[in-house]
C-alpha cells in the first residue's frame, strides 16, 4: 500500500457492471482507488472485467453497459478529490482530457482515419484551454517526441492509416497526456509494442507518477507489472482475487489463478519445459465458472518433465532451404540473399519487428511468392523446379499454422467439417475420415463436443487446437507457425506452446516458429534467427532477461 | 462482450414480406384476387372514386383500378425480375471475366471486360435505356433488355471486386497450401464468397428494376396501351390528375411498395449474411 | 494521372460501345435517315444517303471516321431536324443543367438534414429518419411528382404545375428528382455514420473531453459524407436520366424531353448525342470527386457506388 497520506487522485468503491445479454456481471463489486506518486497495474485475461473496470472510472462504459457503484471520486482540475459527475453528465467532458486521461489500446481505429495526427492530439488542448491551430503545434510536437516519435514534425499531416501500429499506439498516448493529467488510465498501451518501445512507454508512464500523478496501469503482461508498478490488482471474472505490492504477489501467489497466469508466462522458462501442470488443464480457463477455481498444487521442479525432443544434431538432413532468397516489392527490398535451413525435428525461431519480411519469408517457404532471386527447396525439391504435380506432393510435407485460425477457416465451417476436408486433401478416404478427425482433435486436446460447434463459436484456443489440428492432418514434417499464439491470453498461449511440444514429441515434426514476442520465441527454439534491417537472415543477438 | 444478433425479424421485415407475398400472388393467379376484369369497359362507371365496389375506383373507360392495379403486378413485376435476371446473368459474365482472368495469358481479356463495364457505368441507366429503345423501337422486350444493360455493370462490379478478394482471402490460400485444385478451390471457396453479396444485390436491384421498367412505361416506351402495366397506367391517368387522382396514385404506390419490400428484404437478407 | 488516363479509357470505351450501338440499328441507318423504316424511300436518295454518311465505306473507315468527328465535336446530324445534334443539344441542354443542378443541391441539403439526425442520440429521430430515407429511395420520382402537382399547383394552388421558365417553376421539379435521390444519398452516407458511431475512434475523442457537438460535426458526419460524395457522379447521371420524365410531366423544355422525342421518332444520332454528353459528364465528375475524396480519405471505397447503381 501506498505511504498514508498521499493524496487519492481516484476511486471507485463496489463497482458492478452487466449487460443486458448475459447474467453474471461483467464487473462484481470491484473496489479500488490510485494516489498520487502510484502505478496501480490491473491484471487479467480478456473478459476479466478489467478495462471495464478502467472505463467506469472515466465514466467511459459503452453505452448498453448497466453499472451501478456506491462512490466514485475523481481529481478536480483544481487538484483536490472531489465526487465525479453523475452518469452521462456534462461535466464529464470537462474533466477527460484535462484532468484525468485515457489511453485507449490500439485497436484499428483507435485514431480517426479521416483525422491528421496533429489535430487527434491536439484536440485536448483545443478543448480544454481554447489553443489555437498554431498555438498548439509546438506543444503537439514535443508531446509526439516524447512519446517516442523523434521525426513528429514531419507526421503531423499523417493520417492512421499512414502508421504502423506502434507508432499509433504512442499518438494515442500522446494524444492523451498532452494536456497534463494527473490521472491517467492506460488500457494495454503497450499490446503492439516491441520491446525497446513498450519499455519507453512504461518509463514515461512511471516518471508521470513520480511527478505526482497517479497511473491505472490495465495489462496482462507482467514483465509490465515488474518493472513499474506499485500496487497489482489481478482480477478474473469481474471479481478481484489479490491484491498487494508486485514484489509479494508474484513472488508469493496466494491465488491458484495468480500461480497459474506466473507460471505460463514463458519468461525464465527454458526450452523443453512444460509451462503448466498437465493436472490443470481445462479447469481454469477454458472453461471459466462461476465458483471459485480449485486450487493447484504449487509448481515443483520435478513437475518440469522434459517435453521435447532433443535437438538433433548437426549433421541431420534439412527439411526446408531458402538459399539466398530475394523479394522486392516495387523499390522496396523486403528479403535480401536471405538463406535459412531447418533440420528434421528441429524448432528455428524466427523474431523481429512487423513489417521486417517474417510473413514474406513464410510465403517463400509455402510455395505463394516466388522470389525474384534466390530458391525454397522442402526436403531437396525446389518449388520453382516443380512440376504441378510435384508441388501437390510438396504441400502435403509442409503446413501452416497461422495467426488468425478463424479467418482461414471456411465461413460457417464446423471443425469437424474443417477436419474431414483437410484429410480428404491429404488423401485420406472418405470412410476413414472421421475416425482420423476424432483423433486428430483428441491428439491436440479438443473436445469432441468442440468439434461439432461452427469454428466462429470456439474460444480462441479452441480455434488455435483446430488450426494446429488440421495442420498435422497431412502429417507434414515441418510446421511453419506464423504468431500462433500472439492474439491469445496467457494461459491460453502457455497451454498451446505445451502442446507444440507435445506435437514435436510425438511425431518428430519440424518447426519454424514466427513470432515478434522473444519470451516465447526463446522458450520454444533450439535456434533463434532474425531479419536483420538489409534484409539477410542471421542469429539474433540474445536478449537479457527483463 | 459482443451481443449476439437475434435472427428474429423486425417489423417491417414482416411487413415486407407479407408485401413481398400478396405482390408475388398477384403475379401468380390474378384472377383471384381482382374483382373485376382489369380490361372491361364500361362507359356508365367511369371516374368513380375509391369506394363501395371499387375500392381504388374507376378509370375514364369504367375499368376498375384495383383489378388493373392486380393484373399490373405481372407485367410490371415480371418486366422487373427478368430484367434483373439478364442484368444479373451479364454483369456475372462480365465481372467473372475482369476478376477471373488473373493469369497473365488472359490479361487482354480482363483489361478489355474492365473497360467495358466501366463504360457501361458511365452510361445513366435511364438515358443508356431511352438509347436501347430509339435503336430497337419501344415494347417490353426493349425495356427488358435497356434495364438489364443498365443494372449490368453493378453487378459486374461488385461480381469482379469479390473474386478478387477471394483469391486473396485466408481460406482460398489455406486451401491451396493443402494442395487443392484450382477447379475445387473455385467452386467451393472462390464463387460462393463472391456471390454472396451478388445475391443481397440482386433483391436490391428488382426494386429499382421496376422503378425503371415503369419509369419507361410511364414514357409510354413499354407495354402497349390496354394493358395494366402500373407505369404506362401513370401515364394514362395523368391527363386526369386533378379530376381523378386515384388514378395516379395507386398504381404509384404500388410500384413504391414493391421497391420498398425489395429493399427491406436485401437489407434482411444482408443482415444475416454478414452474421458469421 | 492515372485517374486522368483511367478516365481517358473509359471515354474512348464509351465511344466504342457508342459506335457498337450504331451497328445494331434495325436495316440501315440510311432508311433512318431519309424516312425511318417503312419509308418509301427511292433507291438513289438511299444511296444519297449512304454516301453522305459514309456509309458505303468499310467498318474500320467509319469507325476511325466516327472517333475523329467525336474528337472534333462533331455528334453529327439529326435524322428528324436535319441540323446538326451539337446545336440541337446545345438548346436543350442549359434549362436540364439547371434543374440537374438545384436538385442535386436540394438532394444534398434533404440528405444533410437526415443525417443530422441520424448522427444524434435520439434514437426514435434516428429511426424515423432512416424510415424516411428509405421511403424516399423507393418513390418514383415521375410518381412523386405527380403528387407534388397535385398538392401544391392542385390543392394549395401554390405553384405551377407546368414549368415553362423562372425560379417558380423550377421548384416542384427539381423536388421531385431531389428527394429519391437524396434518400439514396442519405442511405449511403447513413452506413458510414452507423460504423462511424461505434468505432473505437469515437471512444477516444471523448476521452479527450470531446463534446457530443463535437463528436458529431469533427468525426461522425465526416465518415457519412465521405461515401455519399463518391456518389456524385453517379447522382448527376440519375438526374439527368430522371429529368427525362420529369420534363415530361411538367411539360418543361429541355435535353430529357428532347431525347424522349428523339426516341419515339427514332432519331438515333440525337439520342446518342445526349447519352454521349451526360457519360463525359458522369466521367468528368467522377474524377473531379474522386480527387476530392482521395483528399479527405485516403482509403478508397468501390462498393458504394456499385450499391447505389443497381
Amino acid at each position: 500500500m501506498s505511504d498514508l497520506g498521499t493524496e487519492v487522485l481516484a476511486a471507485i468503491t463496489d463497482l458492478t457492471v452487466r449487460f443486458p445479454s448475459q447474467e453474471r456481471a461483467a464487473v462484481d463489486r470491484v473496489s479500488l482507488e490510485v494516489r498520487s506518486g502510484e502505478v496501480v497495474a490491473l491484471v487479467g485475461e480478456s473478459g476479466s472485467g478489467k478495462s471495464l473496470t478502467g472505463r467506469a472510472l472515466l465514466d467511459l462504459l459503452p453505452t448498453r453497459a448497466r453499472a451501478s457503484w456506491s462512490d466514485r471520486r475523481i481529481a478536480g482540475a483544481e487538484g483536490s478529490a472531489v465526487t465525479a459527475p453523475g452518469r452521462g453528465a456534462a461535466a464529464w467532458t470537462r474533466v477527460r482530457g484535462a484532468a484525468a486521461a485515457f489511453v485507449p489500446q490500439d485497436a484499428l481505429g483507435a485514431l480517426d482515419p479521416l483525422r491528421r495526427i496533429e489535430f487527434e492530439t491536439g484536440d485536448a488542448l483545443r478543448l480544454h484551454r481554447g489553443s489555437g491551430r498554431a498555438e498548439r503545434r509546438a506543444p503537439v510536437v514535443a508531446a509526439l517526441v516524447a512519446a517516442g516519435i523523434p521525426d513528429a514534425e514531419e507526421r503531423l499531416p499523417q493520417r492512421s492509416d499512414e502508421l504502423s501500429g506502434g507508432l499509433r499506439q504512442r499518438v494515442l498516448l500522446a494524444a492523451a497526456t498532452i494536456g497534463d493529467p494527473r490521472i491517467v488510465v492506460a488500457d494495454e498501451p503497450t499490446t503492439a509494442l516491441d520491446a525497446a518501445y513498450r519499455d519507453r512507454v512504461l518509463s514515461a508512464l512511471r516518471a508521470r507518477a513520480d511527478a505526482g500523478a497517479g497511473v491505472l496501469l490495465i495489462t496482462h503482461d507482467l514483465g509490465s507489472v515488474r518493472s513499474v508498478a506499485n500496487r497489482v490488482l489481478v482480477m478474473r471474472d469481474g471479481r478481484v482475487l489479490e491484491t498487494g505490492a508486485p514484489e509479494d504477489v508474484l513472488a508469493a501467489p496466494r491465488h491458484a489463478f495468480t500461480r497459474e497466469l506466473i507460471e505460463a508466462s514463458p519468461e525464465r522458462a527454458p526450452r523443453g519445459t512444460r509451462l503448466l501442470d498437465r493436472s490443470a488443464e481445462e479447469t481454469l480457463s477454458e472453461i471459466r465458472t462461476d465458483s471459485e477455481p480449485p486450487s493447484a498444487p504449487v509448481r515443483h521442479p520435478a513437475d518440469l518433465r522434459i517435453a521435447a525432443a532433443p535437438a538433433p544434431a548437426p549433421g541431420t538432413a534439412s527439411i526446408l532451404d531458402l538459399a539466398e532468397v530475394s523479394v522486392a516489392f516495387g523499390p522496396r527490398t523486403v528479403l535480401h540473399r536471405a538463406s535459412l535451413a531447418v533440420r528434421d525435428g528441429e524448432t528455428v525461431g524466427l523474431v523481429g519487428p512487423s513489417g521486417s519480411g517474417k510473413t514474406t519469408l513464410l510465403r517463400v517457404a509455402l510455395g505463394l511468392l516466388r522470389p525474384d532471386h534466390g530458391d525454397a527447396r522442402v526436403g531437396g525439391v525446389s518449388w520453382a523446379a516443380a512440376a504441378v504435380r510435384e508441388r501437390r506432393a510438396l504441400h502435403q510435407r509442409l503446413a501452416l499454422v497461422p495467426q488468425d485460425p478463424l479467418a482461414s477457416f471456411p465461413r460457417g465451417g464446423s471443425g469437424l467439417a474443417i477436419l474431414r476436408d483437410a484429410l480428404r486433401a491429404a488423401g485420406v478416404g472418405r470412410g476413414l475420415r472421421h475416425s482420423r478427425a476424432l483423433a486428430l482433435a483428441d491428439e491436440v486436446g479438443l473436445a469432441a463436443s468442440a468439434l461439432a460447434r461452427p469454428a466462429a463459436e470456439l474460444s480462441g484456443g479452441q480455434r488455435q487446437r483446430l488450426a494446429i489440428a488440421r495442420a498435422l492432418a497431412r502429417a507434414p514434417r515441418i510446421l511453419l507457425l506464423d504468431e500462433p499464439v500472439s492474439a491469445l491470453d496467457l494461459t491460453v498461449q502457455a497451454r498451446v506452446l505445451d502442446l507444440l511440444d507435445d506435437v514435436q514429441e510425438e511425431r518428430g515434426t519440424a518447426m519454424l516458429f514466427v513470432s515478434h514476442d522473444r519470451a516465447v520465441i526463446d522458450h520454444m527454439s533450439d535456434r533463434v534467427l532474425h531479419v536483420k534491417p538489409d534484409g539477410s537472415i542471421g542469429e539474433a543477438p540474445t536478449e537479457p532477461p527483463r | 462482450m459482443s451481443e449476439f444478433r437475434r435472427a428474429r425479424p423486425s417489423v417491417a421485415e414482416i411487413a415486407a414480406a407479407a408485401v413481398a407475398a400478396v405482390l408475388l400472388l398477384a403475379v401468380a393467379i390474378p384472377g383471384l384476387l381482382a374483382p373485376h376484369d382489369p380490361l372491361a369497359i364500361a362507359p356508365d362507371q367511369a371516374f368513380r372514386p375509391p369506394g363501395g365496389t371499387h375500392p381504388f375506383g374507376t378509370d375514364e373507360s369504367g375499368r376498375d383500378i384495383l383489378s388493373r392495379v392486380i393484373f399490373g403486378a405481372r407485367d410490371s413485376l415480371l418486366i422487373g425480375l427478368a430484367a434483373t435476371a439478364a442484368g444479373l446473368g451479364l454483369g456475372l459474365l462480365l465481372g467473372g471475366l475482369a476478376g477471373g482472368s488473373a493469369k497473365r495469358g488472359l490479361a487482354p481479356l480482363r483489361f478489355a471486360a474492365d473497360r467495358i463495364i466501366e463504360a457501361l457505368f458511365s452510361f445513366p441507366g435511364m438515358l443508356l435505356a431511352l438509347l436501347i429503345i430509339a435503336i430497337r423501337g419501344p415494347g417490353v422486350s426493349s425495356v427488358v433488355i435497356a434495364v438489364a444493360l443498365g443494372t449490368a455493370p453493378g453487378y459486374a462490379r461488385m461480381v469482379r471486386g469479390g473474386i478478387r478478394s477471394a483469391i486473396g482471402s485466408a481460406p482460398v490460400e489455406a486451401a491451396r497450401l493443402q494442395g487443392d485444385r484450382p477447379a475445387r478451390v473455385w467452386s467451393t471457396l472462390i464463387l460462393p464468397e463472391a456471390m454472396r453479396p451478388v445475391v443481397v444485390l440482386a433483391a436490391l436491384g428488382i426494386g429499382h428494376a421496376v422503378i425503371l421498367s415503369a419509369a419507361l412505361g410511364f414514357l409510354g416506351l413499354g407495354s402497349p396501351p390496354p394493358a395494366p402495366e402500373w407505369g404506362a397506367m401513370l401515364n394514362a391517368g395523368r391527363p386526369y390528375l386533378v379530376r381523378a387522382w386515384w388514378l395516379t396514385v395507386f398504381p404509384g404506390a404500388c410500384i413504391m411498395l414493391a421497391g420498398l419490400a425489395a429493399t427491406v428484404l436485401a437489407r434482411a437478407l444482408d443482415r444475416r449474411g454478414r452474421f458469421r | 494521372m492515372i485517374a486522368l488516363g483511367g478516365a481517358v479509357a473509359v471515354l474512348f470505351t464509351v465511344a466504342t460501345l457508342a459506335f457498337l450501338a450504331l451497328q445494331l440499328l434495325p436495316g440501315d441507318s440510311a432508311e433512318a435517315a431519309v424516312g425511318g423504316p417503312g419509308s418509301q424511300a427511292s433507291a438513289e436518295a438511299l444511296a444519297a444517303a449512304r454516301a453522305q454518311y459514309g456509309l458505303d465505306r468499310p467498318l474500320v473507315v467509319q469507325y476511325f471516321d466516327f472517333l475523329g468527328r467525336l474528337l472534333r465535336g462533331d455528334l453529327g446530324t439529326s435524322y428528324a431536324q436535319k441540323i446538326p445534334v451539337t446545336d440541337v443539344l446545345a438548346h436543350a441542354l442549359p434549362p436540364t443543367l439547371a434543374l440537374a443542378a438545384t436538385a442535386l443541391l436540394g438532394a444534398w441539403v434533404l440528405a444533410f438534414l437526415s443525417l443530422l439526425i441520424a448522427s444524434g442520440r435520439s434514437r426514435v429521430a434516428r429511426a424515423t429518419a432512416s424510415a424516411l430515407d428509405l421511403v424516399a429511395a423507393a418513390m418514383p420520382n415521375f410518381w412523386l411528382a405527380s403528387l407534388l402537382v397535385l398538392l401544391f399547383a392542385g390543392t394549395l394552388g401554390w405553384l405551377p404545375a407546368v414549368s415553362t421558365g423562372g425560379p417558380s417553376g423550377l421548384v416542384l421539379p427539381a423536388l421531385a428528382l431531389a428527394i429519391p435521390t437524396a434518400g439514396f444519398i442519405a442511405q449511403v452516407c447513413r452506413s458510414g455514420i452507423d460504423d462511424a458511431r461505434s468505432a473505437p475512434f469515437i471512444d477516444s475523442a471523448r476521452a479527450r473531453g470531446e463534446t457530443p457537438l463535437g463528436l458529431r460535426f469533427r468525426h461522425v458526419l465526416r465518415h457519412g459524407i465521405v461515401p455519399g460524395l463518391t456518389l456524385t457522379g453517379w447522382a448527376l447521371g440519375s438526374l439527368l436520366g430522371g429529368a427525362a420524365v420529369i420534363e415530361v410531366v411538367f411539360a418543361r423544355p429541355g435535353l430529357g424531353r428532347t431525347l424522349v422525342s428523339a426516341v419515339l421518332a427514332r432519331d438515333v444520332p440525337v439520342v446518342l448525342g445526349g447519352v454521349l454528353i451526360s457519360a463525359l459528364a458522369y466521367v468528368v465528375v467522377t474524377l473531379v470527386t474522386d480527387l476530392l475524396v482521395a483528399r479527405l480519405d485516403p482509403r478508397t471505397e468501390g462498393r458504394i457506388e456499385a450499391m447505389a447503381r443497381v
